[in-house]
């Protein structure tokens, strides 16, 4: 191929990453240093780091997003590493990611009539004897729809671990006398942390910025990132300050990002 | 301990489950509320049926998932074929790290910054930036399914291709398009997925005039519990089957003739 002819097949693509890529995050940390009066300022950084109230929700959404990812861990682990020793596992799998193809307003939707005043949840309370309680747009409603979204997020990856795993290191702890629990520990469990890694990865960052189920489920009570720059560009309409808001979020998936990328050569024996 | 672990399963299989069916069969429930089964109907299909804004919706949706991911299909496999074409390695991992930036930003970012980027284009509100960004955000993942069966691809292939005197053109036509074509497919199918999906996005760049399913849905349900929702999510659930039937097929039909041709070669 010729030079000119290979740099016309990359035009489409490149016009897209500079458009599509490049410039709309630089127009996001270029707008955060703008105020309502479309005069360049630094007061919307001081104002997210001076009054608390920022602040107070930047941590309140990290916790949530923090007991988010550790409930779906919690969930996800047991249910990849049961499922990876089915026989028809390829179709157990299938319907794990069959859920993930419902739009997530519609699940959203089904807890406002699971969790109502006189919804199946409520039924179910009352007939273990506790009685009804006021379960929708609370902060426990969030965590758990928030949860429940995410766990096939989870279990995809961390079963695609334990798929890349060699059974022979398994065997071999065995035999060396490990019990089950030690070779899960020592074994299983740390050369499966990709996986796991993989799975925080893909749940913690999108947990920051749920604000559909805050507004849906959580009542507005649960103020994360999201909601928080959703308000500020579509409500409130002061979008220098949702940009810097954006900043912040940007530079928490980043640090997350790092926390969570193995930079070591993936080694191990050849198979 | 076996017997425990499948419990486990099954109890994990039904939450994921239940929601999904609760939803569904008060589809079919009478009266207007999502709880206590009040006996079997038709109405609210029929409803949803006669229902011209949502059917203008699901139009729009529909088409707006169909534009954008055959475009992204095509600028995405453009993309996969240059950045495969490229011997640098620096600029090859810089390009697949652009690449892969809006497959893990946050939606309300991209949403955002969309939304500031359309306005200081003066580019209005509607059917264009919806269509623009869906493109936009599916870009990358065609990328990542076309580029490992570029990478599969033998050159010694395409250099017998050469030889044989087919043009730039032949070459791409004849020889990689076709050789890619299952990961084009597999491209075109998550793109459509992702449009379909998309709430966030579309919520921040849609302006007034212009709707799509994910969008209506949120202002339906923020005003409460409506049974219309639950016939489009039966219809939606049905319409995702037939999506992840004819995917799984797909990749099937890939794996069973990747057998064969190991199964040949050896």
């Amino acid at each position: 191929m010729t030079k000119r002819k290979t740099w016309l097949y990359f035009l489409p693509y490149g016009l897209w990453l500079a458009l599509f890529v490049i410039a709309p995050v630089a127009l996001i940390v270029y707008q955060s240093f703008f105020n309502l009066d479309h005069q360049v300022t630094l007061d919307n950084y001081a104002n997210y780091f001076r009054s608390g109230v920022y602040l107070k929700m930047t941590l309140n959404s990290v916790w949530y997003a923090f007991l988010i990812t550790l409930f779906t861990g919690l969930i996800s682990y047991p249910t990849a590493y049961v499922l990876h020793q089915l026989k028809h596992r390829q179709f157990w799998l299938l319907l794990v990611i069959l859920p993930t193809w419902i739009n997530i307003l519609l699940k959203a939707y089904a807890f406002i009539g699971i969790f109502s005043q006189a919804g199946v949840a409520n039924d179910f309370l009352r007939f273990i004897g506790v009685g009804p309680q006021q379960l929708l747009f609370t902060n426990a409603s969030f965590i758990f729809v928030a949860t429940y979204i995410q766990i096939p997020f989870m279990i995809l990856p961390i079963y695609n671990a334990l798929d890349d795993l060699n059974p022979a290191y398994v065997n071999a702890s065995l035999d060396l006398g490990a019990n089950r629990w030690q070779t899960f520990r020592r074994v299983i469990f740390p050369l499966t942390l990709p996986g796991v890694k993989a799975g925080v990865q893909a749940v913690f960052i999108p947990s920051l910025s749920l604000f559909m189920l805050t507004r849906l489920i959580g009542g507005n009570k649960v103020i994360t990132l999201g909601t928080a720059i959703e308000e500020h560009f579509l409500t409130t309409m002061n979008w220098g300050m949702g940009s810097t808001i954006g900043v912040v979020l940007i530079v928490a998936m980043i640090i997350v990002m790092q926390l969570t990328n193995d930079h070591e050569p993936r080694g191990g024996a050849p198979r | 301990m076996k017997k425990l672990s499948r419990l486990y399963l099954i109890l994990v299989f039904i939450i994921l489950y239940l929601p999904i069916l609760y939803l569904i069969m008060y589809s079919f429930s009478q009266g207007t509320t999502m709880t206590h089964y009040h006996g079997f109907t038709w109405q609210h299909y029929r409803d949803l049926l006669a229902d011209p804004r949502m059917l203008a919706i699901v139009a729009n949706t529909l088409l707006v998932a169909l534009l954008s991911s055959l475009i992204a299909t095509l600028v995405g496999t453009l993309g996969a074929l240059s950045i495969h074409r490229t011997s640098k390695r620096v600029t090859r991992d810089v390009l697949l790290n652009l690449n892969n930036i809006l497959m893990v930003s946050p939606d309300v970012i991209i949403g955002a910054s969309f939304l500031i980027f359309f306005t200081t284009l003066k580019i209005p509100l509607g059917f264009g930036s919806v269509l623009l960004s869906h493109i936009a955000f599916e870009i990358p993942i065609v990328v990542l399914m076309v580029l490992p069966r570029l990478k599969e691809m033998s050159p010694s292939m395409l250099a017998a291709a050469q030889d044989l005197g087919a043009t730039t053109r032949e070459l791409l036509s004849r020889v990689i398009v076709p050789f890619i074509s299952p990961g084009i497919f597999a491209g075109f199918f998550m793109a459509l997925t992702y449009s379909l999906d998309d709430f966030a996005v579309t919520f921040f760049v849609t302006g007034n005039g212009f709707s799509t399913l994910s969008v209506e849905i949120y202002s339906r349900a923020r005003q409460g519990i409506n049974l219309e929702i639950n016939a489009l999510s039966g219809v939606m659930f049905l319409f995702s089957l037939l999506l992840v039937g004819g995917y799984y097929w797909l990749q099937q039909s890939n794996q069973r003739r990747k057998r064969k041709r190991q199964g040949a070669a050896s």
